[in-house]
């Protein structure tokens, strides 16, 4: 089985198009949504959710008013700031009430619940998301949605990743497509384990060129095989040219340029890969590209 | 007034609309632009700031004396984010992991360990003429924005604006980037992936408190829902601007919207009133 991982370091620079209709050109292919923060492949390929589950995130601590003294160590310890005296001015409270919590600040450590005296604070875990094992019909499709405002996405898309890496093994599936997150930070870094190459989709702008370079420097650093695609490559010829320069200088394959095509957001407003929806210029370098990638990672 | 441009989908133009807010903001005030980014920082190639000043950026980490260390296990027994490991005569440290929570120095009872220092990243400042600007660089390798995204934070200066360029995503990056900011201008593309990403968006927004108005960029290209989500959530539309090959192409040469094309110089002081406008109580 080729773990295929499609990243672009910038976004909307067409990762979810490119996997989108390779999900269509792949032989059955299991599929992964590792953008938990902002997944948007369902919305091509018409998933039945089969399988539903919590994703349980990040310990929170739980401070219990009646055994705190408010001593306060646990906000003198707090690394993160989570932690605040309660304001005293209110209430007129005799004792010292416990302090107040900043949930987005803590990165549950429980430093605070260790260090307490009193024993007056728990640790909880928080349900971060929920991740779904779907069928489509280009094949299975793991994807997930992280809660509102919430952390540890990484162990979210290592979740994705690897459910989706056993579904593949269990059918003995050839190709497991992964699409990535922009950046090239915790989720991205979760995305890469296991991948036997990866796609970087860039597009020809001063943007797209600073940010492929360093996602492909973050591929070189996990010793993964880098392949470059240019996206929209006739908006800016001559930085194509560069990016592309770059990227066989740095030991990278370049694999194939994509067309700017109205059809593609078309494409999206229809809910289905480019190439089941058109045989425009675009669509047909997406095919041409699935030929030149698939041949690329098969050879690795 | 501190301003922060971010979107739940990557590439709708956030970078795009902060800049060209803040070259107009400068005519009313003072204005310090802080690129949130630092995955992937992208506003110094439309901005062209003079760099001045530049600081490499640590989380503590724990380094173990072994002459005092007793092998007992209780630094890898409070370490929720598995970055020790005890064997039988040795601690093995993966400072990769780490997030400098400080609870194994704190609670070893031989007092044998001690911070140092993981560089995260490095963060810099200088002028984009009299726009004061600060991004930082994300290491290679690096999984930690937010204490970088911090310490760019850190180096604003007070000023009338402050123009916050925000990475993609709706998670822990974003959030320490957006959650100090009086308003939130969301960037989005009207399609079906710009209002997926967008609802995401606004609820985040919402749940950490903030306000939040929204820009439609590349306008005509996909359908209307993303309008009439706007509406029924009452969320204002501030700006619209059209797809136009024209501007694609003046992004990719790293030219600011309000350069390339001076007609939106108007549009882009509206929008400075419009988000003055919100946050006035």
């Amino acid at each position: 089985m080729k773990q295929l991982v499609v990243i672009s370091g910038k976004g909307g620079t067409g990762k979810t198009t490119v996997v989108g209709s390779f999900a269509a050109l792949a032989e059955r292919p299991v599929l992964a949504d590792c953008d938990v923060d902002a997944a948007d492949l369902h919305l091509l390929l018409s998933p039945d959710i089969r399988e539903e589950s919590d994703f349980a995130g990040p310990l929170n601590p739980v401070i219990d008013g009646n055994q705190c003294t408010g001593c306060g160590l646990c906000v003198e310890k707090c690394a993160f700031g989570a932690l605040a005296p309660a304001d005293t001015a209110e209430g007129g409270c005799a004792t010292r009430p416990a302090p107040r919590l900043d949930e987005i600040a803590c990165e549950g450590c429980a430093l605070c619940s260790r260090v307490c005296p009193a024993e007056a604070i728990q640790m909880r875990r928080v349900i971060a998301g929920r991740w779904f094992v779907s069928d489509t019909r280009f094949g299975p499709l793991v994807h997930a949605r992280l809660g509102v405002a919430q952390e540890n996405s990484g162990k979210l898309v290592t979740l994705v990743r690897s459910k989706a890496a056993e579904i593949a093994e269990q059918r003995g599936a050839p190709w497991l497509l992964v699409d990535g997150a922009p950046g090239i930070g915790c989720p991205v870094i979760a995305s890469l384990a296991g991948a036997s190459a990866v796609l970087i989709v860039t597009e020809p702008t001063l943007s797209g060129k600073s940010d492929m370079s360093r996602v492909a420097r973050l591929a070189a650093h996990f010793q993964i095989p880098a392949l470059v695609c240019v996206n929209k490559w006739d908006i800016n010829e001559g930085i194509t040219e560069e990016i592309e320069a770059e990227a066989k200088a740095g030991g990278y394959r370049v694999v194939g340029r994509v067309p700017y095509d109205p059809a593609v957001p078309r494409s999206i407003v229809e809910g289905v890969p480019l190439v089941e929806s058109d045989d425009g210029p675009a669509a047909q370098a997406i095919r041409a590209l699935w030929h030149t990638v698939a041949a690329a990672t098969a050879a690795l | 007034m501190t301003i922060a441009v971010a979107s739940g989908k990557g590439g709708t133009g956030k970078t795009l609309i902060a800049t060209s807010l803040a070259l107009v903001l400068q005519d009313a005030g003072s204005v310090e632009f802080l690129d949130c980014d630092v995955e992937e920082p992208n506003a110094h190639l439309f901005l062209k700031p003079h760099i001045e000043a530049k600081e490499a950026v640590e989380i503590p980490v724990p380094l173990v004396d072994d002459a005092k260390c007793t092998c007992c296990g209780r630094c890898a027994e409070v370490c929720e984010f598995n970055a020790i490991a005890v064997l039988k005569d040795a601690v093995m440290v993966f400072s990769e992991l780490c997030h400098g929570c400080t609870a194994c120095w704190v609670l070893c009872p031989e007092e044998a360990i001690r911070p140092t220092g993981r560089e995260v990243g490095v963060a810099e400042s200088g002028w984009s003429g009299p726009i004061g600007f600060h991004h930082g660089w994300l290491r290679v390798g690096e999984a930690m924005s937010p204490p970088l995204i911090r310490a760019v934070k850190a180096r604003a200066r007070p000023a009338d604006f402050v123009v916050i360029d925000s990475p993609p995503g709706t998670s822990c990056p974003v959030v320490e980037s957006v959650r100090d900011a009086d308003v939130v201008v969301l960037v989005t593309e009207p399609t079906p992936f710009g209002l997926n990403d967008l609802v995401l968006a606004v609820d985040m927004v919402e749940a950490l408190g903030r306000t939040a108005g929204i820009v439609i960029n590349r306008a005509g290209i996909g359908d209307g829902q993303v309008n009439d989500f706007c509406r029924s959530r009452n969320l204002p539309i501030l700006l619209e601007i059209p797809f136009d090959r024209r501007i694609a192409e003046a992004y990719s040469r790293g030219e600011p919207l309000v350069g390339a094309f001076p007609e939106y110089r108007p549009r882009f002081r509206e929008l400075g009133r419009a988000l003055q406008s919100m946050v006035k109580p």
